[in-house]
């Protein structure tokens, strides 16, 4: 299998003789690598997470942390005498990144080849390459925008998110009432085009062409009167989930096209999809045209198909690389839903 | 128990509004009712397909097959005479 050149999303680390000199259960001394208290700030910095797969006694390894000030810097850190490939499966199900995303760093050929025969997609190194992650290319995003310097910050809301909602007692809607989320739709100013094209290149799952744009491309269709680009916020008690969706809309003669749709996919459980979907169907349908909508196909999307069926969109035509032209008559708009606050600027 | 019976408990505990705002017969469109969201959609299918062991083909994920309790009754029984 040829390595990914997707963006690298999140570092998983090993603990012993990879982060640290000496072995924890064996009341080694244990001193951290030189210098790997900066790689771990240069890439949270850059909005790449971390996490630890190791095999220790979970207290001591988290108290460990803690005394180095770095606890807070790994996200659902997997510390248990299990195969470290299972850690990493619950690292990728709890922060919803695709396998090809994350990158595993270990000393141990034997861990590595464990992780990679569960996991083929997962990018594996040895430890001593640890001080020169910052210059991969899959470790520098094109841009670090507001967002990513805030994405730990945003993921350990949606951990605190997940505890209460595990906690919480009552029935589903009675929780996201509780959030009291604000659903925020404007048209992209500049600032907006960076987080833009980040999502077009991060998001896969809930994206509806896979199509990426660039910076300039993406200006161009923001100062043409011929398109719409529209960015949405979600914003809760806990905070602000960032950027989460973007909407690019052609506008024809007879139709509204929708040449882009994409929701990232942190937003996914809070049932917010349709929100933007209801906006554009009511603002083609009050414009007096008809909407028309590409997706294509790329074996992760099928949500995204399903959504558009289910909001009563029909395929024009197809072709055999997945590409479908979908029609609405804009007979049948969902309203939004009742949980949430939705603001149109 | 019925078919029906377990299609409408499955909606019910789907239901973004409360419960005494959501009376809804078998024929109700519940899309439209604005019951349901974005997620349940994606729910719905995969809890059919596991509970009746059947698959949902792309040609048939129509609003129309899945908007009320009787529709889905009737798409699961077309499904299950093939």
């Amino acid at each position: 299998m040829s390595e990914s050149k997707k963006e690298i999303k999140c570092v998983i680390w090993d603990l012993d003789h990879t982060l640290w000199e000496g072995t924890l259960v064996e009341n080694d001394e244990i001193r951290l690598k030189p210098g790997v208290v900066d790689v771990i700030k240069e890439l949270d910095s850059r909005g790449i997470l971390h996490s630890v797969s190791s095999k220790n006694n979970y207290d001591d390894a988290m108290e460990k942390l803690k005394e180095f000030s770095l606890e807070e810097y790994f996200l659902y850190p997997q510390i248990s005498w299990n195969a470290k490939s299972l850690g990493v499966a619950n690292i990728q199900q709890n922060l919803n990144f695709a396998m090809d995303t994350i990158l595993f760093i270990d000393d141990q050929p034997f861990e590595r080849e464990e992780v990679k025969s569960a996991h083929p997609e997962v990018t594996c190194i040895d430890a001593s390459g640890y001080i020169k992650l910052p210059h991969l290319p899959r470790l520098n995003p094109r841009f670090i925008t507001a967002d990513s310097q805030k994405r730990r910050k945003m993921y350990w809301d949606d951990f605190n998110r997940k505890v209460e909602e595990d906690e919480y007692e009552g029935p589903p809607e009675a929780f996201l009432a509780s959030l009291d989320m604000h659903f925020v739709i404007h048209g992209a100013v500049e600032e907006d085009l960076k987080r833009a094209e980040e999502l077009t290149v991060r998001t896969n799952q809930l994206n509806a062409t896979g199509r990426t744009y660039d910076y300039d491309e993406l200006n161009a269709i923001r100062l043409s009167d011929k398109h719409k680009l529209l960015v949405c916020e979600l914003t809760d008690k806990y905070g602000s989930y960032g950027k989460i969706g973007l909407a690019l809309i052609e506008i024809q003669e007879e139709y509204w096209h929708l040449k882009l749709l994409l929701m990232s996919c942190r937003v996914m459980a809070r049932g917010v999809g349709t929100v933007v979907m209801s906006h554009i169907m009511q603002e083609t349908k009050k414009a007096g045209k008809k909407l028309r909508a590409d997706f294509k196909k790329t074996g992760r999307n099928r949500m995204m198909y399903v959504s558009y069926k289910f909001s009563n969109f029909k395929e024009v035509n197809s072709d055999e690389d997945g590409n479908i032209l979908f029609e609405n008559d804009l007979s049948m708009i969902q309203p939004f839903p009742p949980y949430i606050d939705v603001k149109i600027y | 128990m019925e078919l029906k019976e377990k299609i409408r408990k499955f909606i019910e505990s789907n239901l973004v509004v409360f419960e005494d705002e959501a009376e809804f017969s078998d024929s109700d469109n519940i899309f439209e009712m604005g019951f349901v969201n974005s997620l349940f959609a994606m729910k719905l299918v995969n809890h059919i397909e596991q509970e009746f062991s059947i698959e949902v083909d792309n040609d048939d994920l129509e609003i129309s097959n899945f908007s009320s309790v009787d529709r889905i009754v009737q798409y699961i029984g077309s499904k299950k005479e093939n």
